[in-house]
């Protein structure tokens, strides 16, 4: 088998008495997407956020293709591949839909440092945008400032901010919250085309669209992985049923 | 109501230009005067712009680089008009009359200053950062008031302007020649900065530090070049706002002076390219009018700025336009 473009190696987070994240390694391969499920406050996001930066784990590593990143900044673990979208949008609302996809461009040329260029006259920067706003079907509202864009649409933009990156793994946190059953179709078929692309970790709620997804899900209990599996194996695992898909039901 | 900005900006420029032009013509020097003073300070406040509109940083402590520049000005002019030598360790010289090379160093010297300060600030956001560099400035403030040598709380006057090559700047119009063109410059670039990948990575961090990282960049190494950049200017302005009074004192680093460039700014339109000019406009303009009747006219002042805030947040640009504009 071929090395995972990303794992996490026993990554523990501990706020005061609650262990949110416990001992979790994971990983994702090339191909595939790999879902994260697990009931409200489980530790999905603050596993995200190890794994992005921003929150510094107790324990454990972070590896991407190979390299250990853990002692890296956000930005330097985004410049070494990782395309990170928000549970709660993440944008600049005052800018328009396409300055939003600038900056993805800009971010992925890594070169903010240009002062006498005119960013939307640059067409290395306006079509890796365009490109990634054409994929998800936001073309057409390129010019619409964000602070207007439907609830859907925001969603649709932060994916496409990642696109504009060309990632080496997409680290998803809740694409479809709030989506409506349409946008998560979608959002659903997208999704399924991309993982092509780079491999995807999917943190959703939407256990339709994770399980005609995922090649592999993960269920997150009390920060802990208690079981890992292909989707038939997940449905049918009995703790994971205890734990959390029973209560759903 | 909904006017075209770029019609407005022009009008405003043309406006600058006409005044002192008729007044020159009417033979009234101190209108001259006048609109240069209005020019010096827009120029400051265009300078915080840079951080406090696109960056979002409201630092509250500008004067610090007004006065820095405007203390590069006198001590320079002091050393030559006295004969003397300004002895650095490394370094020593007899001073200069000239403006260039004192632009030069006021620029220089603010924008090191500016890189150390915010190294050691920006990691601070909100009423910390407002207090930190309020606390800069006062430092500095302290400083000069016991500054002996440069003649501490009372100042330095210098006798004759300083030099610019091919003009005679003690003609009011000559020197507001050079403040005008200055203004006008730095608002290019303004807008080149504004509209750069630099501009929108800054403005971008301003509304989301966190989208910024997540794509990649720094919003740290954006902002302190910001602010850099800012601090550059706004010391320029000071050297310039130092030779139009033929004067320097402590007073450029006080706190009011930081805060009256933020007013000017919310006054005309934060983050807009001519906000300060406008908020610089209005600002003279009452000290002149007002200031003659009463000498609380701060509080018309105060109450301008009440009403921008409560009923026109994106100031009288923003009133004219229709748009808003960048939120801090
Ligand atoms: N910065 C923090 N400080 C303290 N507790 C936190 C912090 N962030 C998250 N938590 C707690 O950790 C747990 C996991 O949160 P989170 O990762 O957001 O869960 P999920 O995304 O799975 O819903 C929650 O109980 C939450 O209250
Ligand atoms: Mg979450």
């Amino acid at each position: 088998m071929s090395d995972p473009i990303l794992a996490t190696h026993g990554l523990s987070k501990r706020f005061g008495a609650l262990q949110a994240t416990d001992d979790v390694s994971i990983d994702l391969r090339a191909g595939e997407i790999h879902a994260i499920i697990g009931p409200n406050g489980a530790g999905k996001s603050t596993l995200i956020k190890q794994i992005c930066g921003g929150l510094v784990p107790d324990a454990g590593t972070v590896s991407l293709l190979g390299r250990d990143i853990s002692g890296l900044s956000t930005g330097a673990r985004a410049q070494a591949g990782l395309g990170r979208t928000f549970q709660i949008s993440e944008l600049a609302m005052e800018d328009t839909v396409l300055e939003n996809a600038v900056l993805g461009a800009l971010g992925a040329r890594a070169s903010p440092w240009s002062f006498w260029t005119r960013a939307l006259g640059r067409t290395d920067l306006t079509e890796r945008a365009k490109s990634g706003l054409d994929r998800v079907g936001l073309l057409d509202q390129q010019d619409m400032i964000v602070a207007n864009l439907s609830h859907g649409q925001r969603r649709q933009l932060e994916v496409a901010v990642s696109l504009t990156l060309s990632p080496k793994a997409f680290i998803m946190d809740e694409p479809m919250a709030g989506l409506g059953a349409e946008g998560s179709k979608t959002m659903t078929s997208f999704l399924d085309g991309l993982r092509e692309e780079a491999p995807i970790l999917l943190v959703e709620h939407d256990m339709d669209a994770v399980f005609a997804l995922a090649d592999r899900i993960s269920v997150l209990v009390y920060g802990r992985i208690i079981a890992t599996g292909t989707a038939d194996q997940i449905r049918n695992d009995a703790q994971v049923r205890e734990a959390y898909l029973g209560e759903e039901a | 109501m909904k006017l075209n900005e770029r019609a407005i900006n022009t009008v405003v420029l043309l406006g600058l230009l006409a005044l002192p032009l008729y007044a020159l013509v009417v033979d009234e020097p101190f209108t001259i005067t006048l609109v240069t003073r209005a020019v010096i300070l827009a120029l400051a406040a265009v300078g915080l712009n840079i951080v406090l509109g696109i960056g979002g940083l409201v630092s509250f402590g500008h004067a610090l680089f007004f006065g820095i520049g405007g203390y590069a000005m006198g001590i320079l002019a002091y050393h030559a008009q006295t004969y003397t030598t300004l002895n650095l360790g490394f370094f020593s010289t007899g001073g200069t009359k000239l403006m260039p090379v004192i632009w030069l160093v006021a620029m220089t010297v603010s924008a090191i200053v500016a890189y150390v300060i915010g190294k050691l600030t920006l990691r601070t956001s909100g009423v910390y950062f407002i207090m930190i560099t309020l606390a800069f400035a006062q430092m500095f403030y302290y400083f000069t008031i016991s500054w002996a040598q440069y003649g501490g709380e009372d100042g330095l006057s210098i006798y004759i302007r300083n030099d610019f090559p091919g003009l005679n700047t003690l003609v009011p119009i000559q020197f507001f020649a050079i403040c005008f063109v200055i203004l006008c410059s730095v608002l290019f670039l303004y807008a080149r900065l504004q509209a750069s990948p630099f501009g929108l990575a800054l403005n971008a961090t301003r509304q989301s530090a966190t989208r910024v990282e997540a794509v990649g960049l720094d919003p740290m190494k954006l902002k302190l070049l910001a602010f850099v950049i800012s601090g550059a200017v706004t010391g320029l302005a000071g050297a310039l706002f130092a030779d139009l009074n033929r004067f320097v004192s402590p007073t450029m680093f006080s706190w009011q002076l930081s805060g009256e460039l933020i007013v000017l700014i919310i006054i005309g339109g934060v983050g807009r390219l001519m906000g300060p000019v406008i908020g610089a406009c209005v600002f003279v303009a009452l000290e002149h009018f007002l200031g003659g009747l009463t000498s609380f006219w701060h509080i018309y002042l105060g109450v301008i700025l009440l009403c921008i805030v409560l009923f026109a947040r994106g100031g009288i640009l923003g009133l004219l336009t229709g748009k808003e504009g960048a939120h801090v």
